[in-house]
């Protein structure tokens, strides 16, 4: 492991096929890494090579291309499980993503953990995905729905979060990083405090596994879900990390191959973990691209990482901080790498179009956190996201393009 | 002037364009330029939905023939919406229907027409369109 320095960004941008292009005559400046980032040479090499060489079905064969697909597999649920410090690999489960984690967990949760007047509590800068699940299952079980507050630098309102679970709500799902807001909230803090009244907590990983180390058995979260596309991995695959207590005690979400044991017209027994939360063939190409990505993170010292790109972030807000009505939509003293701001006197699509002309891919919007947007009052806004592979000078030309943008918008 | 006249028009003015800036900064002029809507049909019924950016669109059968009028939050949504009002705006609902809309293409504006694209723009032409078909099924009753 290295310590990640500015002077390898030559070396390591060479490595991502799709930062080498043009937009409209102009390099391409790659801003939209909280949407999903672009991937490295290994991991499109990794999958190439499954499907041109291992590709078959898993668990099931008894010839040798399944035995190695099989163990290759496996190998990469041990990686994930050591990438996030899980104490057990079965506690890792493979879904589509983040989106699917969640709806897992709620399908699974709501069939024995929620009655009828119960309550999950959630934060007020959820992604849909953290929150649509929760709010539908809190529908149809007659549950309520608590939502902590936020504060207008767009942090949780402790005090307040402390007053909900005083309710007792049976779940909380919080997310670590904001993806509107940039926001990093205390989360092993919050994870103490639930547990102090004895209640399970999910923490949404999405915007957090490729900016900062993450171990589950430290954070002592119940459940941690990410995405792979977010960290350099393909599209497709994501991650639902559980302890064994909860898995074992949830019931399955999905029915059909794979996860069952013993099944007859009169009755079903369902596979051990994790393999019961794995309905169906699953995506091997992407759990070996998924692991490829992580190693390709662990080629460098995480805190070096996080450093990098807290520095480049700064730089960005200093430096945006002079365009004259520009106001940050979010402003966290502990904060990562995701910029949401509106400029006074422009619309945010207005500066999105313009800037994308000038080759600068940012993403407008509410960032499907349209509660975010109520709480503050804005129609969307424009985010700039950040990766490990942006340079002082991308920011510098954001910068210049937002500006130019502004100008002929006024 | 006919639709396809005022389109040829539209074409020409845009082919003196050198850059997309120029384009652009035409489009931000006639955003701003723009007729303003009355506010009173600023409301979530004139709303068109699928838009990034918000768009109230009204329209009124005046003898015969339909006149739009259009708001929006955004800019340069605006100055494409001011083109299509253009474009429609003092022509009868047949000739509203009748109407292609490839001069888009031409002035090289066609990204804001693919579906996916979230500006709303083809849900405000297929908004215009609707409102020219309820009022030739007026007319034909």
């Amino acid at each position: 492991m290295t310590k990640f320095t500015a002077g390898d960004m030559l070396d390591l941008r060479a490595q991502f096929p799709a930062l080498h292009q043009n937009v409209y005559g102009k390099p391409l400046v790659y801003l939209d890494n909280a949407a999903t980032t672009q991937k490295p040479q290994s991991v499109i090499d990794r999958i190439v090579a499954y499907y041109s060489n291992e590709n078959t079905n898993i668990h099931r064969g008894v010839h040798y291309l399944s035995h190695q697909a099989t163990e290759a597999y496996e190998n990469a649920r041990i990686s994930v499980a050591r990438f996030i410090n899980a104490a057990e690999a079965h506690e890792i489960i493979f879904t589509r993503g983040t989106t699917e984690s969640v709806n897992l967990l709620a399908g699974s949760l709501k069939q024995f953990l929620l009655q009828q007047g119960d309550s999950v509590l959630i934060t007020g800068m959820e992604h849909h995905s953290n929150l649509v699940p929760w709010q539908q299952v809190c529908f149809q079980n007659k549950a309520k729905l608590l939502v902590a507050k936020l504060t207008d630098k767009g942090e949780i309102d402790l005090e307040q979060f402390s007053q909900l679970l005083a309710q007792k709500p049976k779940l909380v799902a919080i997310t670590h990083i904001s993806n509107a807001l940039g926001t990093i909230n205390p989360v092993k803090e919050m994870i103490h405090m639930a547990h102090e009244q004895g209640i399970p907590v999910l923490v949404d990983g999405a915007q957090s596994v490729a900016h900062t180390s993450v171990d589950v058995q430290d954070l002592d979260c119940d459940f941690f879900v990410f995405s792979g596309h977010k960290m350099y991995a393909p599209m497709g695959i994501g991650v639902l990390y559980a302890k064994t207590d909860w898995l074992e005690k949830m019931p399955p979400w999905q029915f059909g191959g794979e996860m069952v044991d013993q099944v007859s017209f009169e009755e079903t027994t369902f596979n051990r973990l994790p393999f019961k939360f794995e309905a169906g063939t699953p995506n091997v190409a992407g759990v070996l691209g998924l692991e490829a990505a992580m190693k390709f993170i662990r080629q460098y010292d995480m805190k070096s990482i996080e450093t990098y790109e807290n520095g480049i972030v700064q730089q960005a807000l200093e430096m945006l901080q002079t365009i004259p009505g520009m106001r940050f939509i979010g402003e966290a003293a502990h904060r990562a790498g995701v910029i949401s701001f509106v400029v006074d006197g422009t619309h945010p699509t207005d500066i999105g179009t313009l800037v994308d002309k000038m080759g600068v891919a940012v993403r407008t919007g509410h960032h499907c956190a349209q509660p975010v947007m109520t709480r503050f009052d804005v129609p969307g806004t424009v985010r700039a996201s950040f990766a490990l592979y942006n340079t002082e000078e991308e920011v510098e030309k954001l910068v210049k393009a937002v500006e130019k943008a502004v100008n002929m918008l006024r | 002037m006919t639709i396809a006249e005022t389109q040829q028009e539209i074409i020409s003015e845009f082919s003196m364009f050198d850059d997309w800036m120029d384009k652009y900064n035409y489009l931000i002029e006639m955003g701003k330029d723009m007729p303003k809507i009355d506010e009173r049909f600023k409301t979530n019924n004139h709303l068109i939905s699928g838009c990034q950016s918000r768009v109230w669109l009204h329209s009124e059968l005046k003898e015969g023939k339909i006149s739009f009028t259009a708001d929006s939050d955004a800019v340069i949504t605006k100055g494409i919406v001011n083109l299509l009002i253009r474009v429609f705006s003092g022509h009868t609902p047949e000739e509203v229907l009748e109407a292609n809309t490839d001069f888009i293409d031409q002035i090289g504006l066609k990204e804001h027409l693919s579906p996916t694209r979230s500006n709303g723009l083809v849900s405000m032409l297929k908004q215009m369109k609707l409102y020219a078909q309820v009022y030739k099924l007026k007319q034909d009753n």
